[in-house]
């Protein structure tokens, strides 16, 4: 299975890791939902494999601060999951969690510590679901969290990437409640971890 | 007038007096600015993985520390460069998160720091300064014309090595 490259994928195969991304992100919202109490909506997310070099550009530019809540996936499947926010929709999440607004400056340690649980339960419902469709046990770590340019968080899931070809694998969605926020995952699982998912579903 | 050269993320470029070069948001990346102070033509390399013969996918030479190294210096000599006379400064190569999955990952920040030291020492060329690990992203600019590498990070002031 090591000769498996993102590049070289079967269209059938994008098309499945399309359909669970748009399902993670579904839980992912619904999950939003509860948390913040209040309705959110969300466009169909897009599934994107891009060059390096294009995914700065698809954030606003590499140095476009953003949120980054990273952790790492154990159990039947390996890898790590990556979910961005601009950094001005990190604070508008952490205002309307905590009830009050945020100055604009840096977030404090409690607020920090809300957009790592905000960024915990999105992540958390999003491989729920492909645990829930794959059937196979996924344990996600207790997830860190940083804020800084775009390009320099990137450079963490793009290097899992670079150990596979030269793409990285995007899962792109917008919620809104009153004010759009674009999130993105980014799925790492690592080669082996593909096989099993796409076996579990029937493909491999 | 003189033009800023944009190098993408596992991209390598070269430039010339008075052009300047830069790349955007280093994370556990690692940028290598080379020139030649007499020629004054620079290149900068952003390089993404330390080692190109642990990885199977290994075609993108401008991925890793090793091989894009060699080639920025061989561009370099091709617009006129010459190797003897090649200095260095190098900067990124931070730790991002405070974990990192997978052993062979881990600390990928610090090894390509390492990896492009070792390359640049097997080259014979000396680094004059770095500017790398901790835990933020980094915006380079390098200036041939003076050796200049301008290093800009979110919350910190900006500076020159």
């Amino acid at each position: 299975m090591s000769d498996i490259t993102l590049e070289s994928m079967s269209e059938q195969y994008f098309d499945v890791l399309k359909e669970l991304g748009n399902i993670g992100a579904g839980n992912a919202t619904t999950a939003l939902a509860q948390m913040l109490q209040c309705k959110v909506d969300m466009k169909v997310p897009q599934v994107k494999l891009l060059e390096f070099s294009e995914v700065g550009d698809l954030m606003g530019g590499e140095e476009q601060i953003m949120a980054g809540i990273y952790l790492c996936v154990e159990g039947d499947i390996t890898g790590s999951i990556m979910f961005l926010l601009e950094k001005e929709s990190a604070r508008h999440l952490v205002s309307k969690l905590m009830g009050m607004e945020i100055p604009d400056e840096e977030f404090n340690e409690i607020e920090v510590s809300a957009l790592k649980e905000i960024g915990n339960i999105i992540t958390g419902a999003y491989l729920n679901s492909l645990s829930t469709i794959t059937n196979l046990k996924i344990f996600p770590s207790v997830p860190d969290l940083t804020i800084d340019m775009a390009g320099a968080i990137l450079s963490v899931p793009a290097i899992e990437f670079g150990t596979l070809g030269d793409k990285i694998l995007l899962i792109q969605t917008q919620f809104t409640d009153d004010y759009e926020l674009d999130g993105y995952f980014i799925l790492v699982p690592d080669l082996e971890s593909y096989a099993k998912i796409l076996k579990a579903l029937g493909l491999g | 007038m003189s033009e800023i050269i944009k190098v993408g993320m596992a991209d390598l470029k070269t430039c010339k007096s008075p052009d300047g070069i830069t790349t955007l948001g280093l994370g556990s990346c690692v940028g290598i600015a080379i020139r030649d102070p007499i020629t004054k033509v620079g290149g900068l390399a952003h390089v993404m993985l330390p080692d190109s013969t642990t990885i199977k996918q290994n075609n993108n030479i401008y991925k890793f520390a090793d091989t894009g190294i060699v080639e920025l210096v061989r561009l370099m000599e091709l617009e006129g460069a010459k190797k003897s006379r090649m200095v260095a400064k190098i900067a990124g190569g931070a730790q991002m998160f405070a974990f990192q999955n997978k052993s062979d990952l881990v600390r990928v920040g610090d090894r390509n720091v390492e990896s492009s030291k070792a390359t640049l020492k097997k080259l014979g060329i000396p680094i004059l300064a770095e500017d790398t690990g901790e835990n933020y992203g980094r915006t380079v600019i390098f200036y041939p014309e003076t050796g200049d590498f301008v290093i800009r990070a979110v919350g910190k002031a900006e500076r020159t090595i």
